[in-house]
């Protein structure tokens, strides 16, 4: 079967800095797949070149097929991607609702003209209630996003990614700042979605949440990809061992 | 009504077309722009050479309306590279590149003199006077419009946080270059108006104390809102010759008026309505 997402030689440096490099990767279609490494491995860097929020120096990336290496943002979102950013990124000055509707209105919103037409908002906030009940923060619906506990925020994130109904789903460490039973929540509320047949490809650094839910880890660490495969496996393999405990992995593969 | 009158009143209504404007690019969209009067100096210019060739009324407005917007969505690319203050200096700079160009062009545009013995528009002075408020009065529903559609709602994306905006699939630089265009065209309607209503216009009127006056109308206002930015119009439009005093001392009774709001009532009037009537709701309920 043809992978759904398809990373060949990406290589991305800031100035002198290199943060990724030759990173390949492929995510097949309704597959669920985290990435894994040390802070600073380019984990984020990398879900933002695949959307295009930063410009790798050299990169292939293809989307059921289709390269997409050189659109912009908007266009990879409508071609199906989906993005949580790790630090909140909410629209402050909306409520939690219309964060969501405006997203599940996506599509209006493609020519300018035809925004210009449409008025009616019932729809997509009703669809956006429903997005917002499925992660759990239904109660929170009609409050000014400003004030709200990072917790609600983490899932308001994922909420609205969902409502761009992507075919692939990024999420960058969504359960991060979420006590131990909200985390447990969403990584099910996120597998279930999974098991919906939405592909899924999640930056997490909760292990024991990793392995409950994963199918195949990624594992980077200083830009460079070292590890691929079944979770478990993954794990115990010397490399992965090494940057998670921090030694220098050139002297654990010598 | 008397002759004063009309003319403040026509004055007042073409300021309004103005500032609602500069509040599309400005409170709806989040760009920020000092160089609005540009615009409506273009649309005044504009409209001022098509009378003076025989173009009749209602097609040198609209030649004007087009003038600006072109000019506009230039600037408004600028806004592409450009974020908050770089934008603000930017805009500045359009607007003195507006006027030296202006100043200097001796030849169609009169320099320093201007162009004066602009044909009349056709209309009697009342007349004129409610073309004008009928214009301000689609200009204002047109407004209120747009903040209520899916183009308001992707403005208010655009304006709260650009990136984020990308990421929910909305196309910034359409939306912005959007925003640029339409307040930029209302600008050069609004200069054209402003043409036919003196029929003699000079490079100082459109210089950038009356960007600043314009940008003012929408912060007392409260920028954002249709109906703040009408009474901010208004207000600051009326006010100097209401009170004659404050005519020699405008500009800083402006820079006043516009630190005080932005220290003490950042939302403007809409602002300190809005609390008004939601505590006295709140009076109301709990009696």
């Amino acid at each position: 079967m043809k992978p759904l997402l398809e990373v060949a030689d990406l290589t991305l440096h800031f100035g002198g800095v290199k943060a990724l490099t030759d990173v390949s990767f492929a995510v097949r279609e309704k597959e669920f797949l985290c990435l894994i490494g040390p802070n600073g491995a380019g984990k984020t860097t990398l879900l933002k070149s695949i959307l295009g929020i930063v410009q790798p120096q050299q990169a292939e990336i293809r989307l059921a097929g289709r390269s997409i290496t050189h659109l912009p943002t908007h266009r990879r979102i409508r071609l199906g991607l989906a993005l949580t950013h790790q630090i909140v990124r909410p629209f402050t000055c909306m409520t939690v609702r219309d964060n969501v509707a405006l997203a599940a209105g996506h599509q209006r919103l493609q020519r300018v003209l035809g925004a210009l037409v449409h008025l009616d908002r019932r729809s997509e906030r009703a669809k956006a209630a429903a997005f917002l009940e499925r992660v759990g923060i239904g109660d929170y619906m009609d409050h000014p996003v400003a004030g709200l506990p990072l917790g609600v925020l983490k899932r308001l994130e994922v909420a609205r990614a969902l409502a761009l109904s992507p075919r692939l789903l990024l999420l960058d460490e969504p359960l991060a700042g979420l006590n131990h039973v909200e985390a447990g929540r969403l990584a099910d509320t996120v597998a279930e979605i999974n098991q919906g047949g939405m592909t899924v490809v999640m930056i997490e650094h909760n292990l024991s949440e990793v392995l409950r839910v994963a199918q195949r880890l990624v594992v980077l660490d200083n830009g460079a990809k070292i590890a691929e495969g079944d979770p478990r496996q993954v794990l115990l393999m010397p490399t992965v061992q090494a940057a998670y405990l921090g030694e220098e992995t050139d002297i654990a593969a010598d | 009504m008397g002759i004063y009158e009309i003319s403040l009143a026509t004055v007042v209504g073409i300021n309004v077309i103005l500032a609602l404007g500069l509040n599309l690019i400005t409170g709806f969209c989040g760009q920020i722009s000092l160089g609005h009067a540009a615009f409506y100096g273009i649309g005044a210019y504009t409209t001022a050479l098509a009378a003076q060739s025989g173009v009749p009324g209602l097609v040198s407005l609209a030649a004007a309306m087009f003038a600006a917007a072109a000019i506009g969505v230039v600037v408004g690319l600028a806004s592409l590279r450009v974020r908050h203050d770089f934008l603000a200096i930017t805009t500045m700079g359009v607007g003195f590149l507006f006027l030296g160009i202006v100043r200097q062009e001796d030849r169609w545009l009169g320099g320093e003199l201007g162009i004066s013995a602009i044909p009349a528009f056709g209309l009697s002075k009342p007349g004129y006077l409610l073309f004008v408020l009928l214009l301000a009065l689609l200009t204002a529903m047109l407004s209120g419009y747009i903040n209520r559609s899916w183009m308001g709602f992707a403005f208010e994306a655009v304006a709260d946080d650009e990136d984020t905006a990308r990421v929910v699939g909305v196309d910034v630089a359409a939306y912005k270059l959007a925003a640029f265009s339409l307040g930029t065209a209302l600008a050069g309607l609004a200069g054209g108006l402003y043409a036919y209503f003196t029929r003699f216009i000079v490079p100082d009127d459109f210089g950038f104390i009356t960007s600043i006056s314009i940008l003012s109308m929408v912060a007392v206002g409260g920028i954002g809102s249709t109906t703040g930015v009408i009474l901010g119009a208004g207000l600051l439009t009326l006010m100097p010759e209401f009170f004659r005093f404050i005519s020699d001392y405008k500009l800083l009774v402006y820079g006043v008026l516009l630190f005080a709001v932005m220290r003490f009532a950042p939302e403007g009037l809409a602002g300190v309505g809005r609390s008004w009537l939601a505590r006295w709701r709140l009076g109301r309920r709990a009696p």
